[in-house]
């Protein structure tokens, strides 16, 4: 059993950053939803404020983490131009265009996730920020807290499509 | 400097709260950086000139140039706003319905079936 250097740093990039980043949504939606003055103590309020503050600077940190190595280390590998000869396993985004039938995972599905990954840790930093300052007076202003949640929940859609269409072109083209 | 910090904590005591143009910068700046980066990609698409101007590290191509502008751009936008709506209780619906009109129209800027229409 061994990892090959492009192999580890996929799985860096796929699997803990971007894994981290979509398993801790579920958590912090909840902890948004859940900043009601109805429905929680003081107590309770100062509680999930202070989770919510650490948690989304986390997530969004692990999201910019995410899109770095994606695009500065593990991308470069899979668009690098193979010279003549060689053998396209080891050149993902050549061996998909050179096989009709699996063309689209790049002109569509690498195409896709190459840019809308971006919008997550932009969005992911917007909300961090507004939880950050507004704290416990989100409790009280539906509006702004309904914008953080759909702004949340938009950051968590432009990585989970990242994250899946990722996953189908490894399973198709791996960066090995 | 002083003064501004002055108007800023007598706006929070007086009204117990911080003023919503602090989120609105940061909501309206965030959607301009979205749309900015969907705008690239399409115009990188339909112009190879503005793919090879973003084309900023080769290994990765005009990715780099398309999401470094995107991130520029929103950095100064925010920096702006918050400089003009920091202290101020200002119109958030209107600003939200821009947002998520320049966020919607940044999705749709970076889908595939739409930019490739523009090749």
């Amino acid at each position: 059993m061994s990892m090959s250097t492009r192999e580890f740093w996929g799985l860096i990039h796929g699997i803990v950053l971007g894994g981290t980043f979509l398993l801790s949504f579920a958590g912090g939606l909840i902890w948004l939803y859940s900043l009601r003055p109805e429905w929680l103590t003081a107590q309770g309020l100062r509680s999930v404020t202070r989770w919510l503050r650490s948690g989304t600077w986390v997530m969004a940190i692990v999201a910019w983490l995410t899109v770095l190595a994606g695009t500065y280390i593990v991308y470069p590998w899979y668009r690098a131009k193979p010279p003549a000869g060689a053998d396209l396993r080891l050149y993902p985004r050549s061996f998909l265009l050179a096989h009709p039938e699996i063309a689209e995972w790049h002109k569509f599905g690498m195409e896709w996730k190459e840019h809308v990954a971006w919008f997550s840790p932009i969005l992911a930093t917007v909300v961090a920020y507004i939880v950050w300052r507004y704290g416990e007076q989100l409790a009280e202003d539906n509006r702004l807290r309904n914008a953080a949640i759909t702004l949340f929940i938009l950051a968590f859609v432009s990585a989970a499509v990242a994250g899946v269409l990722g996953a189908l072109i490894t399973k198709n083209a791996p960066v090995i | 400097m002083t003064s501004q910090t002055e108007t800023r904590s007598g706006s929070r005591a007086s009204a117990g709260r911080l003023p919503n143009g602090l989120a609105a910068s940061a909501i309206l700046s965030g959607a301009i950086g979205v749309f900015v980066i969907g705008l690239l990609t399409t115009l990188s698409e339909a112009s190879s000139a503005v793919g090879s101007a973003l084309n900023w590290y080769n290994p990765s191509g005009s990715l780099t140039g398309k999401t470094g502008v995107g991130i520029i751009l929103w950095l100064v936008s925010w920096v702006i706003l918050r400089g003009r709506w920091g202290d101020k209780e200002i119109n958030l619906g209107s600003v939200l319905v821009w947002s998520f009109v320049l966020l919607g129209l940044g999705f749709l800027l970076t889908f595939p079936p739409f930019f490739e229409l523009f090749k």
